[in-house]
């Protein structure tokens, strides 16, 4: 028995991989809110390469078939990545750094930005999902397959996947805050995640469905938990605002803070620490590489399973 | 040369926006730099994590002020920095503009008053500007640090008759262009003027290549130094014929 501890995206990804290949698994969650759940949920391995080295865009490029066939709700119609025209070298800059593109009519692909962006980037294979409602489902998923979900001690052989509580055995991890807004905008229609570019004030948009976005999200070097901060905010909607004027109208939802465990290379990895697996240092990466971890654990465990018989 | 430090390398790294601390330690080491930059303003107590790993480097740390937008700011900022890393030494930067981050020479020049006088050894963010140039050093500032053009714009020197006015305006006050370096040629050109030493960021945390942009760096300041110590040929208008054609044998 496999005892999956933390249900953050890393958590429900490993217990469903294992559960899938037969292993005998648990998943133990308590009432801590997972640095996943103020997550963008963009599945855009081909931005991501603009800072992520090549592993993280080999994972993520199957990320969005594997969510796909798990949870409902995955957007399949790319990312549209715009620069304001003072900004254009900072596009020419991303296409020189990533793959998977094409130029692209902002206005074609998205009507809404017409007249305000000369040209854009069409990453063609990127998808979307709501994080909060992909997490509940692979819950859903895992009480459909019998996986008993508790709180309380762990009975079996202790797979760790608490994100940042786990510092007290990976010495290397440290929070990195993401400051995020979710708005609703009824005078705004974007049909995909959307990437602004700046040089210091960067955004991303993602459609929530119903008029409402998901604006994200800063990296700040600190792991202060604290209420998301005032300039994080004007930053964010003078960002989005700069998309698109409407976001000047949009109803102010949520605002959110949260620290995303990382270790040095901000690469996820598996390992063995303080006699237990780990799986952490998910960073920005959590949707795009947490599925390719969990398979990645999952043949870890069934090999040495087999040597062990 | 910089105050009581006088690092064989005279490339200063900025550690903002790299992919990862681990490629930013690379870059660090690949740049053969001894004297790091380090913003706190934002990050606050809670960076410690990350400043532990810029410690780890065992470069000194040069804390800035940078997103300080009056001189207020600057000091608490400087003073909670001193706490922090345990350095009197402060990058003292005190922006005028959002847009433009221009300096505020009126502020900087409160601030390196003040923080002078509170024993920091004070790097000041200036322009190429004489006489605030002069105001810093009457301050105490004993290193000024001209920009070369706007912070991240990669223009390289954007006033390069002003700048080399100010080189021969203070013979004797070590001399760190700033900012805007975008190209090695560019971070050349300013070490052949005779500056001391570059400081840049941009152009190495957002080269495709870092770790590589980083040696680059650190051989065009090596080479620009080197010819600035060996003595420059001057320009001329004409061609100068490296033989003497007048009374050359002629052997028909």
């Amino acid at each position: 028995m496999f005892s999956v501890l933390g249900a953050g995206v890393a958590g429900l990804c490993v217990t469903t991989v294992l559960a899938e290949r037969g292993l005998p698994v648990e998943l133990l969650s308590d009432d801590s809110i997972p640095a996943s759940h103020w997550a963008g949920g963009m599945l855009a391995p081909g931005c991501e390469g603009e800072s992520a080295p090549p592993e993280v865009i080999i994972a993520g490029v199957k990320a969005v078939e594997w969510w796909s066939s798990h949870v409902p709700g995955v957007v399949r119609r790319g990312t549209l990545v715009v620069a304001p025209p003072r900004d254009g070298a900072e596009l020419d800059r991303f296409a020189r750094m990533t793959t998977g593109h094409a130029p692209a009519d902002p206005a074609t692909l998205e009507p809404d930005l017409a007249g305000r962006f000369a040209r854009g980037l069409f990453f063609a294979e990127e998808a979307h999902l709501d994080p909060r409602k992909a997490m509940a489902a692979l819950r859903d998923r895992l009480t459909g397959m019998g996986i008993p979900i508790r709180q309380g001690q762990p009975r079996g052989r202790i797979i760790d996947c608490r994100g940042l509580a786990a510092r007290d055995l990976l010495p290397d991890l440290r929070g990195v805050r993401g400051e995020m807004l979710i708005v609703d905008a009824p005078d705004v229609t974007l049909t995909r995640t959307v990437r602004l570019l700046h040089p210091r004030f960067p955004c991303y948009v993602v459609p929530r469905g119903d008029g409402r976005y998901m604006i994200g999200a800063t990296t700040v070097e600190t792991d202060d938990p604290g209420p998301v901060t005032a300039r994080a905010v004007m930053e964010l909607l003078s960002a989005a605002y700069t998309l698109h004027p409407g976001f000047a109208e949009a109803r102010l939802i949520e605002t959110g803070a949260g620290l995303r465990p990382a270790f040095p290379d901000n690469i996820p990895q598996f390992r063995e620490a303080g006699g237990r697996l780990h799986v952490n240092g998910m960073y920005r990466h959590g949707f795009l590489m947490a599925p390719a971890l969990a398979e990645k654990l999952a043949d870890h465990l069934i090999r040495k399973e087999k040597h062990a018989s | 040369m910089f105050y009581d430090v006088t690092p064989v390398s005279r490339l200063f790294l900025g550690t903002a926006q790299y992919p990862s601390p681990a490629v930013l330690a690379d870059a660090i080491s690949a740049s053969g730099s001894e004297i790091i930059t380090v913003s706190l303003r934002r990050e606050g107590a809670g960076g410690a994590h990350f400043r532990d790993l810029l410690q780890a480097s065992g470069c000194h740390i040069l804390p800035n002020t940078a997103g300080c937008h009056s001189a207020r700011e600057a000091i608490t900022t400087a003073r909670m920095a001193r706490e922090v890393f345990g350095t009197n030494w402060v990058k003292l930067e005190v922006i005028g503009h959002a847009d433009t981050l221009q300096p505020d020479p009126f502020a900087l020049v409160e601030a390196a008053r003040e923080l002078c006088a509170d024993g920091f050894e004070v790097f000041p963010y200036t322009t190429e500007d004489l006489i605030v140039g002069e105001k810093l050093v009457e301050a105490g500032c004993r290193v000024l640090m001209p920009w070369g053009s706007p912070i991240g714009s990669g223009q390289g020197l954007r006033h390069e008759d002003a700048l080399c006015s100010m080189r021969a305006h203070f013979p004797d006050i070590p001399l760190v262009i700033d900012a805007g370096i975008g190209a090695p040629s560019q971070a050349a050109r300013a070490m052949e003027m005779g500056f001391d030493a570059v400081l840049l960021n941009t152009a190495v945390a957002k080269a495709g290549d870092p770790v590589a942009m980083a040696r680059a760096f650190a051989g065009a300041v090596e080479s620009g130094r080197l010819a600035h110590e060996a003595g420059l040929m001057g320009r001329r208008d004409m061609a100068v014929a490296s033989t003497p054609l007048f009374g050359m044998a002629a052997l028909t």
